[in-house]
C-alpha cells in the first residue's frame, strides 16, 4: 500500500504502518489444530479492494474437506471439549480474548486491507469488540446453570457457522465465543472476500494451545457453505448474511433436527422528530448509514424526517457529507473506505440507478475517489416513494433514502412497512415519545438518540425476515444449548 | 315416553369473534364411538384461513398492547368459563371415544393450564428480560415482545388439552392466533370457541377452524402474513413441507414432537418464549 494518497482530503496522509503484519502467501485449511492442504487441491485469491492487488490465497474446501472438519469437531466435542470442566473451557476462551487484544493492531490492519474498512473503525470498533465478545462469553462457561430459569443447559455438539464479509473477525467472535462457552465445537467458514483475519485467528488458536478440533476454520464460497449446512453430523447452524441466502438455508434445514439462528438483512428506519437535538441527530444519521461504507445489516438506510425540520436536517446532512473523507482505508483520517468487492459495488450502482430512474433526486458527496479499487461516494436519495426499490430493498452500501412524515402514527406505519425488522432509530427530546416509538417499531434493536452501537452484553438480532435468534448477552446463549 | 325432539346442533368456524360457516359450503361428518355420524363440521378452505389471518392481524395491535395484568385476567376468565361448562366438555370427549375418566382428567388439566398461563402473563417478562451492562455511557435493556400472528395445527391426542396447551402460551405472550382443530376429534375445539366467545377476548385474537391438515397445512405455512407456525403431528413429510414453506418469509417454526400435554412438562414459560422476540433498546446516559 502506498503512503501517498492521490485524492484531495485537505489532510496530510496519516497511514497506519503495515510493517508489523505478516500475511502468508497462502493459507490452507485449519482443521484439527493444523493447517492442512485442501483435498480439493484448489486455492483462490483474496484481494485488497482499495487497490485490487492480491494479498494472499486461501483454500477451497470441498465435500471431503468439510467432512474432515466436521469429523475433527465431532471428535473434539466427544473426547475433549464436552468433558472438560466448564471453568477450564472458560480459561481457553479468556486466553483467546487476551492474546487477540495483545495483537489487536495487527488484526486491525489486516482487516482493513482485506475488507476495505477504515482503520479507525477496525482499530476502534471491530477488533476491540471481538476481544470483548470473547472476554464476555468466557465468563459464561461455568455459570450456565444460572442462565436458564428452571432448566439445565447442555451443549449441542458441533456448530457450523457461516459468516459475512462486513465485520469478518467480529462476526467470527460473535459465533465462536458463545458456541465454545456452551460447550460446543465449531466449524467456521469466513466469507470468500475476507478470509484473512479468520486465518490469523486460526494461528492464534494454535498459539494459545486450544485443543485440536475445537475450532476448525475452512474457506470457500457459497458451495462450501451449503455443504456445512447440509452436513448430517452438524447439530447447529449459525448464519449471518443476506435474507435471500438465509431463506435458502432455512429451507435446506426443513425437517432436520438441526437448530439454527439466522442474522439476515435489514432496512432500518431512522426517525428524526422536530424536537430532536438536530446537530447530534445529523451525526447519528451519518454514522447510521455511512459507518463501514453502509455494509451494515442494521444500517439506518431509510431516513424519516419530520416535515417541519426536513429542510434544515437535509441541508445540514449534505454539508456534513461533503466533509467526509473517502479513500485509503489505512489512513487514520479516512471516514469511508473501499467497497468490499466488485460484485457489491455493481449491486450498489445498479440499485442506486434504479432509484434515479424511479424519479429519486440524488445527492453525492463532493469528494473524489481513488482511481484503482472499488469506491462509492456517500449518497442521499430524496423524492422517493415508499414502494421504491431504494426504500424497500437492502442496498448494503453508503446510500440513504430520505422521506418525510408529519405524525407519530404515520411514521410508525411507514417504518414497519417492510419485511425486515432488524433495527431502528429515533431522535427526540421527549422520553414518552421515545418509548411510544421504540415499543411499536417491529425490530430487534432500537437506538434512541444514538445509532449503530454494539456491545457483547447486548443481544443483537432481528424480527420478521431479518432472521431469528439473538447473538450477544444472556439471550445469545440460547442458540447454543439444549435445555432439559 | 318423552315425545320431545332434541335440538341437534350444527357447528361452525370461529373467525373474528363470529361463528360462521365455511365459505366453501363443504362439511365433513364426525362419527361417534359407535361409528354413527352424529355431527357435521365445516371443512375450512384456504379462503377461510386467509380471512382468519386478516382478522388475526388486525387484532394484534389491540391485544398486544393490553396490559399484562389484563391479559392474565382474560386467560383466567377463560378458565372460569370453561370450569362452568366442564360437564359438557367431558361428555363431548366421551362421546367420541375417550373414557370418562380420561375425559375428566383432560378437561381438568386444561382448566388448570389456563390458570397456569394466566399467572405467567405478568411474570415471564421479568424472567427473560435483561438490563445489559454495556461498556459505554448507554442505558440498555432487552425485553420479550410478541411475534404477531401464530398459526397452529393442533395435535390429535388430547384434542382439547393439546389445543389449549398450544394456544395459551402464544396468546398470553400478546400474539393472535389462527388454529386448526384436531382433525380426528375437533368437536371440543369448536365448543371451546364458545368458551372463548364468552370470555372477553377481542374479536379476531383467537380464530378456530375445522378441516384437514393435508389441505390447510400448506396455506398455514406459506401465508406471508403469518409470523410463526406450530405443528406437532406425526407426519414427517408434512412437517418437512411445512418448514420449507415457512422459509419463504422466515417464519418461526416450532415442531413439538411427542410432547405429553398431560404432565407438567407440557407447560412452561419457555413455550411463551417460543412465540416471543427479544427487543433491545439503547439510550445514551448524559446531560
Amino acid at each position: 500500500m502506498t503512503n501517498q494518497t492521490d485524492f484531495i482530503t485537505g489532510y496530510s496522509p496519516a497511514p497506519e504502518s503495515t510493517n508489523l503484519i505478516e500475511i502468508k502467501e497462502r493459507y490452507p485449511l485449519f482443521i484439527k489444530g493444523k493447517f492442512s492442504e485442501p483435498q480439493s487441491g484448489k486455492y483462490f485469491s483474496t484481494i485488497n479492494p482499495a487497490t485490487e492487488k492480491k494479498l494472499s490465497e486461501v483454500a477451497v474446501a470441498n465435500q471431503a474437506d468439510v467432512d474432515f472438519a466436521v469429523k475433527s469437531a465431532r471428535n473434539a466435542y466427544k473426547n475433549v471439549w464436552s468433558k472438560m470442566p466448564p471453568k477450564e473451557r472458560s480459561k481457553y476462551i479468556y486466553r483467546i480474548a487476551r492474546v487477540l487484544q495483545e495483537r489487536g493492531r495487527e488484526f486491525a490492519v489486516i482487516e482493513s486491507m482485506d475488507g476495505g474498512k477504515p482503520i479507525r473503525e477496525s482499530r476502534d470498533i471491530d477488533i476491540p469488540l471481538a476481544v470483548a465478545h470473547f472476554f464476555y462469553y468466557a465468563g459464561w462457561a461455568d455459570k450456565l446453570e444460572y442462565a436458564f430459569p428452571g432448566r439445565k443447559a447442555n451443549g449441542l455438539g458441533v456448530a457450523g457457522q457461516i459468516i459475512p464479509w462486513n465485520f469478518p473477525l467480529l462476526m467470527a467472535a460473535w459465533k465462536i465465543a458463545p458456541a465454545l462457552a456452551c460447550g460446543n465445537t465449531v466449524v467456521l467458514k469466513p466469507a470468500e472476500t475476507t478470509p484473512l483475519t479468520a486465518m490469523k485467528l486460526a494461528e492464534l488458536l494454535q498459539d494459545i494451545d486450544l485443543p485440536p478440533g475445537v475450532v476448525n476454520i475452512i474457506t470457500g464460497a457459497g458451495d462450501t457453505g451449503i455443504k456445512i449446512v447440509d452436513h448430517p453430523d452438524i447439530n447447529k447452524i449459525a448464519f449471518t448474511g443476506s435474507t435471500d441466502v438465509g431463506k435458502i438455508i432455512q429451507k435446506s434445514l426443513a425437517g432436520t433436527q438441526k437448530k439454527y439462528t439466522l442474522e439476515l438483512g435489514g432496512k432500518a428506519a431512522h426517525i428524526i422528530f422536530d424536537d430532536a437535538a438536530i446537530n447530534q441527530a445529523v451525526e447519528g444519521i451519518i454514522n447510521g448509514i455511512f459507518f463501514n461504507q453502509g455494509h451494515v445489516c442494521c444500517a439506518g438506510s431509510r431516513l424519516y424526517v419530520q416535515e417541519c425540520v426536513a429542510e434544515e436536517v437535509i441541508s445540514k446532512l449534505k454539508d456534513r457529507m461533503d466533509t467526509l473523507i473517502i479513500g485509503d482505508p489505512l489512513d487514520k483520517n479516512t471516514d469511508i473506505g473501499a467497497i468490499n468487492s466488485k460484485m457489491q459495488l455493481k449491486k450498489i450502482i445498479e440499485i442506486t440507478q434504479s432509484g434515479k430512474d424511479e424519479g429519486g433526486v440524488l445527492f453525492q458527496s463532493k469528494c473524489t475517489t481513488p482511481k484503482s479499487g472499488y469506491w462509492f461516494k456517500p449518497t442521499l436519495i430524496s423524492n422517493v416513494a415508499q414502494s421504491s426499490r431504494v426504500v424497500q430493498e437492502e442496498i448494503f452500501g453508503p446510500v440513504l433514502a430520505v422521506q418525510t412524515f408529519r405524525t407519530v402514527d404515520e411514521v410508525i406505519e411507514k417504518a414497519n412497512n417492510t419485511p425486515y425488522g432488524l433495527s431502528g432509530g429515533v431522535w427526540t427530546d421527549k422520553g414518552a415519545k421515545i418509548f411510544k416509538i421504540t415499543k411499536q417499531m417491529r425490530a430487534g434493536i432500537l437506538w434512541a438518540n444514538t445509532f449503530n452501537k454494539f456491545d457483547p452484553t447486548s443481544p443483537f438480532g432481528g424480527f420478521k425476515e431479518s432472521g431469528m435468534g439473538r447473538e450477544g448477552g444472556i439471550h445469545g446463549l440460547y442458540p447454543y444449548v439444549e435445555l432439559s | 315416553m318423552n315425545s320431545r325432539i332434541d335440538i341437534q346442533k350444527t357447528y361452525k368456524l370461529y373467525i373474528n369473534g363470529k361463528f360462521s360457516r365455511t365459505e366453501s359450503g363443504r362439511y365433513f361428518p364426525l362419527k361417534d364411538s359407535q361409528g354413527k355420524t352424529t355431527v357435521n363440521l365445516c371443512q375450512a378452505s384456504r379462503k377461510d384461513f386467509r380471512e382468519a389471518v386478516k382478522f388475526a392481524r388486525k387484532a394484534v395491535s389491540g391485544w398486544s398492547s393490553r396490559t399484562a395484568y389484563n391479559r392474565g385476567q382474560i386467560l383466567y376468565r377463560i378458565a372460569e368459563t370453561l370450569e362452568g361448562r366442564k360437564k359438557q366438555f367431558i361428555q363431548e370427549l366421551n362421546h367420541f371415544g375417550i373414557t370418562k375418566n380420561n375425559a375428566t382428567q383432560e378437561v381438568e388439566i386444561t382448566i388448570d393450564r389456563l390458570v397456569y398461563y394466566a399467572g405467567w402473563a405478568d411474570k415471564y417478562q421479568a424472567l427473560f428480560s435483561s438490563v445489559n451492562p454495556v461498556a459505554s455511557a448507554h442505558y440498555n435493556f432487552s425485553v420479550p415482545e410478541y411475534q404477531g400472528v401464530i398459526a397452529i395445527i393442533s395435535p390429535n391426542d388430547n384434542p382439547l388439552l393439546g389445543l389449549v396447551s398450544l394456544i395459551a402460551p402464544a396468546f398470553v405472550g400478546g400474539n393472535t392466533i389462527v388454529c386448526l382443530a384436531s382433525e380426528k376429534n375437533p368437536l371440543t375445539a369448536i365448543t371451546f370457541a364458545e368458551v372463548l366467545h364468552a370470555s372477553d377476548i377481542p374479536n379476531g385474537a383467537i380464530n378456530i377452524l375445522t378441516g384437514f391438515s393435508s389441505e390447510l397445512a400448506e396455506h398455514f405455512s406459506s401465508h406471508k402474513d403469518v409470523n410463526g407456525i406450530v405443528y406437532c403431528g406425526e407426519n414427517l413429510e408434512l412437517n418437512k413441507s411445512i418448514q420449507e414453506n415457512a422459509s419463504e418469509n422466515v417464519k418461526r417454526i416450532h415442531y413439538y414432537d411427542k410432547i405429553n400435554w398431560l404432565i407438567n412438562k407440557g407447560q412452561s414459560p419457555y413455550f411463551i418464549m417460543d412465540h416471543s422476540e427479544i427487543k433491545t433498546t439503547w439510550h445514551p446516559i448524559g446531560s
